[in-house]
This record gives C-alpha cells, sequence and structure tokens, in this order.
C-alpha cells in the first residue's frame, strides 16, 4: 500500500493502494472513471482499452506501478469540451453500437491506431481491432465508423 | 393483433424459458405519479385478459387502485415532459428507440420531448420480462395505444376549453390545432395545473404503419451520445455512498457441497467479512482486488460427485430421455398415418444432429448493486427479469414483494442469459451482512460457469418423399434442446413431432432463439440431404413443398438478391437456411470458399432476407440482423461448453471462441417492410437461418456433410479448418 500519482486525462490524482492493483480496477473503484468496462480480466475482449501515452493498452491487466508517471486517457477524457473525438462522432454517426458495453473499448483501440496510422486499410484495422469483443455483432458498423473517423482526420478536422 | 393463425404459425411455448407466475400487488396507487413526476395527466391502457396473460396483470382492491391487466402507462407533465413506463428493458435490443418512436408517433408528440422508464419494480407495470421477442408485438402495440388514447383525451381537453367540436382539431408536434382558427394549445399548457388520471380501453384506431411519420423512421440510438462518452451507468457502474465490494466462494463443482470450511485466514484482512449462511458463502471488502484476495484465503473443502461430461455428451441425453407422461402431454403432436406413409414410400431418409451447450457471454457480466434501509431492500441488476428478480429477492429473504425495489438500468446485453437473479440476491445477502451497500460483479468465469447454458440436444429426423418431390412423412425427435420451432412448416400429409426431456447435466435455459436454431438446424440441413439425394435444387425442393406465402416470399426474394442459382467460383459452395420464428419469416444465404492447397474454408459472404411485418426502425432492425447472424457464427462453428466432472473446463475468452473482426464475412439483410402487418419482434429470428445455410454451402463446396454444432472442430479429419 502507498501513493500513486496518475495523469489521467489531462488531471492529477494520487492514490493510496497496493500498486500491483489493475488500473481498471483503481479508474472504477477509486477514480469513479467507470467508462472503461470489465469484460474478462485477462486482456481477451478490449473492453477495459485505455490509452497510455497514446497507444491501446488493456487496463485490466496493467498494474498501478505501470502506469504510473504515463499520460492515461480514458473515454471520459476523449472529447474536447462538448466536441466529441472523431472517432466518437463516426461511432454515432455510424451506429456502431448496440448494448454498446463495448463501445469505449472499441473507440479508445480505433483512435490508438489512427494515433499511428491515419490511413488504415481495412487488413490493418482488422489487426489492430482483432482483439475487441463485440458480442452484439456490431463489427462491420465499427469498421465503417473507423473508415469515417480516419477521413475527418485525414481532412485534418479536430 | 395479426389474426390468429393456425399452428405452428403462433409463437410456440417454450419449456426453458426462466419465467415466474405473476404474484403482483401494485406498488403505486395513480395518485402517486403526480408526487412523482408533478401534476398532468396520467394515462393507463387497460387490456383484455388474453393479452395480458403473459405479459402483464395485476391485482390490487384498495379504492387507490389501477384495474387489472395494465401493461403501459404513460405522464404528461406541466412542462411538456412526456414519460411513457414500461416493464421491458433495454440490452442492446434498442427498443428504448423503437418504443419511443412508437409513442412520438401516436401521440403526436417530438420524438425529443419523451422518455423511456423501463424495467424500475416501483414505477413501471409489472412485466413477465423481456423474452421470446415480444417487446415489438405486444408493448409496441401498448404503447401506440395508450398513446393514441392520450392523443384523443388531449383533442377533447382543447374541444372543451375552446367550446367547440373534437372534429375540427388535430394533434401534430405536441400541440392541438384548431384547424378552423390556426389557434393552438400545447400539451404543456392543456394539463397545466391539473392533476388528471384516466383509464382507457384499450381500443380505438391507432395509425396505420403507412401513414406513419416517426416510427417507421431509422432514428439513431437515444442517448447514444451518453454511450461514446462513457458517462452511461450500466449495472456494473453503479455505485453508492459507503459500498463496498462482494464476492462470492464458489463451490469447487456443480452438486457439490460445503463439507468444511476455514475463515480465519479471510478475516485477518483490514475491513473483510465473511458471511457464511447455509449454502451460501461469500465475503466483503473494501474494494474489489481485497474481496478477491479474501475469497482466495477462505479454505473450503466440497464434497463432489462423479456427473457427466461433454465427451459422452449426445449419448448421455439420448440414453437419459425422461418416459412421456401419457396424462398431460403435449410434447409429441401426430398426423396422418406415419407408419403407413413410411411403407408406403421409396425414398426415406434417417439421420441423427447434435448441437451442444453454449454460453451466451454477455459482455458485461451479472452486477447487482444492493442496499438495504431497514427491512426495505433496494438492487439495481442487470436482469432482463426486473419482476421475476423481484421474486427471487423476496423469496430469499422472506419479505413481501412491496419491500423490495428492483431497478434494470440499460445493460451491456443479455441474449436471453439474464433471466436470473442469483447476483442480485448474493449482493443483498453480503450487503446484509455488512449493513452497507454491496457491489458484486461477477468475473468472467463465474459468468461461463455459474450462469446458465443454451440446452443441448440431439435431433433424429427420418423422412419419406414422393417422386414428384413432395414429403409424405416427417419424424421428427428433440432430446432435450428444446421445442421451440420444433413443428415444420413445410407441408406434410404425416407427422409425427416429439420432445424428449432430460435430466440436463448443466444448468440450461433461454437463448437468443433458444431451441428454434437448433431445431432449424436439423430440419433444414436434412432438407438439403433430401434435395440433393433426389437431384433437385435446394430452393425448388422447399418452394414445392411450402404453401405459406411468406415464408415462400423470403426464400425466392432472397435467393434472387443472393444470385442463387448463378455463376459460382470454382471451390465455392451456396447453402441455404430459414424457417418461421416468433412470429418473422427467415431465410439465410451463405457463400464459402475452400483453398484446397492449405485446407482453409471461409465464409465469404452472408445474406438474410426477413419479414417481421411492418419495419419499426430500419437501421436498429438492421443492426440486430446483422448482429444475429455474427452471434450465430459463434454456436455455428465454434462455441461448445466443454466439461467435466461437474467443472466447465473453458471458461475464459482465451479458451472458448466468439465471433472476432476476422470471422465477419460480407452481410447483407433484404428487409421485407410489410406495411400491410403487425410489427414483430427482429431480435431472435434472424440467428435461425445460419447454422444449417453454412452447413449446406460446406456440402456444396466439398461434399462433406456436418451434422453437429459446432462444425469447425468436424472438419479437422477432413483436413480443413476455418482460418
Amino acid at each position: 500500500m502507498s501513493d500513486t500519482s496518475l495523469h489521467i486525462n489531462g488531471h492529477e490524482y494520487q492514490v493510496t493502494v497496493d500498486r500491483q492493483t489493475s488500473l481498471l480496477s483503481v479508474l472504477r473503484e477509486f477514480l469513479d472513471l467507470t467508462g472503461s468496462k470489465y469484460g474478462c480480466g485477462e486482456g481477451q475482449c478490449g473492453a477495459c482499452t485505455v490509452l497510455i501515452d497514446g497507444k491501446a493498452r488493456r487496463s485490466c491487466l496493467l498494474p498501478l506501478s505501470a502506469a504510473e508517471g504515463k499520460q492515461i486517457t480514458t473515454i471520459e477524457g476523449l472529447a474536447k469540451g462538448e466536441q466529441l473525438h472523431p472517432v466518437q462522432q463516426a461511432f454515432l454517426d455510424e451506429g456502431a453500437m448496440q448494448c454498446a458495453y463495448c463501445t469505449s473499448g472499441m473507440i479508445i483501440s480505433a483512435v490508438s491506431l489512427l494515433n499511428a496510422n491515419r490511413n488504415p486499410s481495412d487488413e490493418e484495422i482488422l489487426t489492430a481491432m482483432q482483439g475487441n469483443i463485440c458480442r452484439c455483432g456490431t463489427y462491420p458498423r465499427i469498421l465503417a465508423a473507423i473508415h469515417k473517423a480516419a477521413g475527418v482526420l485525414q481532412r485534418g478536422q479536430p | 393483433m395479426t389474426p390468429k393463425r393456425e399452428a405452428p404459425f403462433t409463437i410456440e411455448p417454450e419449456r426453458y424459458e426462466f419465467t415466474a407466475p405473476p404474484s403482483y400487488v401494485f406498488q403505486s396507487g395513480r395518485r402517486d405519479f403526480f408526487k412523482i413526476l408533478g401534476a398532468g395527466l396520467f394515462i393507463a391502457c387497460a387490456i383484455s385478459k388474453a393479452e395480458a396473460f403473459q405479459e402483464s396483470g395485476g391485482r390490487r382492491n384498495s379504492e387507490d387502485s389501477l384495474p387489472q391487466e395494465i401493461s403501459a402507462w404513460l405522464h404528461i407533465g406541466e412542462d411538456g415532459t412526456i414519460t411513457a413506463f414500461t416493464g421491458k428493458v433495454e440490452v442492446g435490443q434498442n427498443i428504448r428507440t423503437s418504443l419511443t418512436q412508437a409513442v412520438a408517433e401516436e401521440l403526436k408528440a417530438p420524438f425529443a420531448s419523451i422518455r423511456m422508464l423501463m424495467g424500475d419494480t416501483q414505477l413501471v407495470p409489472f412485466d413477465m420480462g423481456t423474452f421470446g421477442s415480444r417487446t415489438t408485438p405486444i408493448m409496441n402495440l401498448q404503447l401506440r395505444r395508450v398513446s393514441a388514447a392520450a392523443r384523443n383525451f388531449l383533442l377533447g381537453m382543447a374541444a372543451k376549453q375552446w367550446d367547440v367540436a373534437q372534429s375540427q382539431l388535430k394533434a401534430e408536434a405536441g400541440k392541438i390545432v384548431d384547424t378552423q382558427t390556426n389557434r393552438s394549445l400545447t400539451y404543456a399548457q392543456l394539463v397545466k395545473g391539473q392533476q388528471i388520471s384516466q383509464v382507457v380501453p384499450a381500443e380505438g384506431p391507432l395509425i396505420p404503419p403507412r401513414e406513419w411519420t416517426v416510427a417507421g423512421q431509422a432514428l439513431p440510438k437515444v442517448d447514444g451520445r451518453d454511450f461514446v462518452t462513457g458517462k452511461h451507468r450500466y449495472p456494473s457502474d453503479q455505485k453508492l455512498p459507503d459500498m463496498l465490494f462482494g464476492k462470492v466462494v464458489r463451490p469447487s463443482a456443480f452438486n457439490a457441497t460445503l463439507a468444511s470450511v476455514d475463515t480465519k485466514e479471510a478475516e485477518k484482512l483490514p475491513g473483510v467479512i465473511v458471511v457464511h449462511d447455509a449454502t451460501f458463502l461469500g465475503v466483503v471488502a473494501p474494494d474489489s482486488a481485497t474481496a478477491a484476495k479474501a475469497a482466495s484465503l477462505v479454505r473450503a473443502e466440497w464434497k463432489t460427485e462423479p456427473q457427466p461430461s461433454s465427451k459422452e455428451l449426445f449419448d448421455y441425453l439420448k440414453k437419459n430421455a425422461s418416459p412421456r407422461d401419457e396424462r398431460n402431454d403435449d410434447s409429441r403432436s401426430e398426423t396422418g398415418n406415419l407408419d403407413a406413409a413410411f411403407a408406403s414410400s421409396t425414398h426415406t431418409l434417417e439421420q441423427s444432429y447434435n448441437v451442444n451447450y453454449i454460453a451466451h457471454a454477455p459482455l458485461e457480466p451479472r452486477a447487482a448493486l444492493a442496499h438495504w434501509s431497514d427491512d426495505q431492500l433496494t438492487v439495481w441488476t442487470g436482469t432482463q427479469r426486473p419482476f421475476g428478480v423481484r421474486t427471487e429477492l423476496a423469496e430469499a429473504f422472506h419479505l413481501p414483494d412491496e419491500k423490495v425495489h428492483v431497478l434494470m438500468p440499460d445493460a451491456g446485453a443479455g441474449y436471453g442469459g439474464k433471466h436470473s437473479g442469483e447476483c442480485a440476491v448474493e449482493a443483498a445477502r453480503l450487503a446484509r451482512a455488512a449493513k452497507r451497500p454491496v457491489k458484486l460483479v461477477w468475473t468472467r468465469e463465474e459468468e461461463f460457469t455459474w450462469a446458465y447454458f443454451r440446452p443441448a440436444g440431439v435431433i433424429e429426423v427420418r423422412s419419406a418423399v414422393g417422386d414428384d418431390g413432395k414429403i409424405t412423412a416427417w419424424e421428427f425427435h428433440n432430446y432435450n434442446s428444446g421445442s421451440a420451432g420444433i413443428r415444420t412448416y413445410y407441408d406434410v400429409p404425416n407427422q409425427r413431432i416429439e420432445f424428449h426431456s432430460v435430466n440436463s447435466p448443466l444448468r440450461q435455459g433461454s437463448y437468443r432463439a433458444l431451441a428454434a436454431s437448433a431445431n432449424h438446424f436439423a430440419r433444414e440441413v436434412h432438407m438439403d440431404e433430401i434435395a440433393h439425394s433426389l437431384k433437385l435444387d435446394p430452393l425448388e425442393f422447399r418452394v414445392k413443398n411450402l404453401k405459406e406465402e411468406r415464408l415462400r416470399a423470403v426464400f425466392e426474394e432472397g435467393a434472387k438478391k443472393f444470385a442463387w442459382g448463378g455463376t459460382k467460383t470454382a471451390n465455392h459452395g451456396f447453402g441455404m437456411g430459414g424457417g418461421y420464428e416468433k412470429l418473422g419469416f427467415v431465410a439465410t444465404f451463405v457463400e464459402v470458399a475452400v483453398n484446397r492447397s492449405t485446407g482453409d474454408i471461409k465464409l465469404v459472404r452472408i445474406l438474410t432476407a426477413f419479414d417481421c411485418g411492418a419495419i419499426v426502425n430500419p437501421d436498429g432492425l438492421r443492426n440486430q440482423l446483422i448482429g444475429a447472424n455474427i452471434m450465430g457464427i459463434g454456436g455455428a462453428l465454434f462455441e461448445a461448453i466443454e466439461f467435466e466432472n461437474g467443472r466447465v473446463l473453458n471458461n475464459v475468452f482465451s479458451k472458448y471462441r466468439v465471433p472476432r473482426f476476422r470471422d465477419v464475412p460480407l452481410i447483407e439483410a433484404l428487409l421485407i417492410d410489410r406495411k400491410d402487418q403487425t410489427p414483430v419482434g427482429a431480435g431472435e429470428a434472424p440467428i435461425i437461418g445460419l447454422a444449417p445455410a453454412i452447413s449446406n454451402a460446406i456440402f456444396d463446396a466439398t461434399g462433406i456433410r456436418l451434422r453437429s454444432l459446432p462444425m469447425a472442430p468436424l472438419l479437422a479429419p477432413h483436413g480443413l479448418r476455418f482460418s
């Protein structure tokens, strides 16, 4: 049990908790950031995905100690004020959700992909997203939403 | 309602749906609504007993009570906010949106002014639960009726206020407009300062689908923004001040009994409480990691007994069928003279088909937050049956129903897998011991083990066909998997159809389309087998034996769109499967490709033609139809619960393959919008045609006939695999 400081969504947080605790538990239970979801606890479903220094990581497997000092972005920190991130907007526009429990992990994973590659092919999207499960089967719309967001980002909009 | 159809064109009773008899006492009298929602107009809709039988029905004798058979009500507030109340719940099927459309349409009120209050046992009318694709054929209709009644009542209020004939008034965009003078009053103005409550009969004309302007449109998901920003709070996201976290200590196997328990080590952890009550063993801690650690420190010895395993499953099911109850027997139906028909037939075929147990694996596992205030229990939980969970809680804690309040925030899916309330009961037991609110979220392993499964089954089919390609005899035996969709919709004069119940080795229950997937798999593969044995085209053979016009239409229109009979690439195969389920008509077509050098098989494309009457929201419908097909890929190709001696061996996603991005081919939806027909549900039916269509396409491409689900493991001996 010790103090850990975290940079999340542009804010500084201090938590006093065992440093082996998963980042997901800390986000959800100590910081009330419940947008990241528990789905499996073994890094297989992607519902807990967050950005660590801009890259997608499974927060259920990430001990707090490994997140310290990094820039953490969760689904709650993606929009700029009222302005949704282009990936969020594209998911809305394409209706790329059903129960939407996977949606935050899907969006974060897609943002990570687009951070690295503004013009991904279908194949590159499939490779990047294969670790995210949508049990409602909304995959084709998610694929379409990612292409749409890529187009917006390429045109240099927000 | 749709005119009554002859069997089998009704929703068949399904023995495995988790249900409970309605033992309901209304919590809120109608005057309570004004306290909660403020002044305004409150309208409830009374429906006939027959219609109420499945969904609703209550009893209460006090003066303030609402009458029996209320299934929906709505409130129009002084600020113009319209609240519609229903016991149905949102688990991703998008009914919050489609039901809002129904209210907006009939009430002639802006879509944005309407909110749905769903699944709160203190505020909504009793409802059996959200299953069986009943929301659209029944709840949508009830909400249209109550909204039409409210519109009519508002027209009357305006007519009285202006002292004019009601016939010169019209309702539009949340206002009553005088067509003679163009003056208008908003609904808010009309109900200002009023406390009017009306119970109206469920009758009077509804706006026909052809004239719909809001219903029938592809409106986006209500509150969609809350889901892309992480703002929406699912059941597992609920919290209360001073909340603690629970964890259940599970037995080592199904049917195990607790021999001894030592909780000393667990209780040494700070803030941990261990609860041991009869067969229940659990812990409470300040956070979930501590709760998990405490649970692991509880030393429990379990006594187990030998149990059937998945290796011998189909043998077991066949050998352990219960004897038929001759006195009260609805499990068997017989028409014509089957034995004579077989005796006189030249073309006969007999085959057996299997389906494994599979798991729903909703991405949000079971979750509940329980809170006691004196002897009043409140539980937020993810369930398709809030009232059923209330009953479970009331029974578990020996409370009257009115002391239990269940709330269901829009949840992370169900697929028929969240009818039961065990997580709610566990959380409530822990909270009672802790004297503080307790949240319990099942782990994925618990969800894969301690929930319930789609039933496994063995299905035996025997058929006879005349030289003219007409089926003359049809014998169909289903062992354990269930009776939904068991009857054939093909025209066969001589039939024997029988369900055989078995004492299932695993706990089993509802699933998307439930037994209809297994029964359609067996039937539609068998149809393909007959067609090939007679060298008939599978489409031609089906149509030849099919009178039902709407079912023929989905097969024929689907085949046309799919280009059935068109040119096929070498090593590609086509297959079809379809039928009738939950009042909807389905035909699914599949193309597969085989790579002869690598042995890889892949799905190339899927097309499903679907007729569910007048379409309420084509966008939501497409999402459900494509989603059902994708979910169906799992059960068709990969998913099976492996178990041994009361333990599930593949209780994590790394050992239980569900469909992922790369498993998805091109999927097309051919929606047949029948504006002359009552809208019916669409969440389940579109899944039924996929598995047989894939099996039939693989046969077409390879000559290998696959008669067991999942199919992918059967390909290995042939040097083939699904990549």
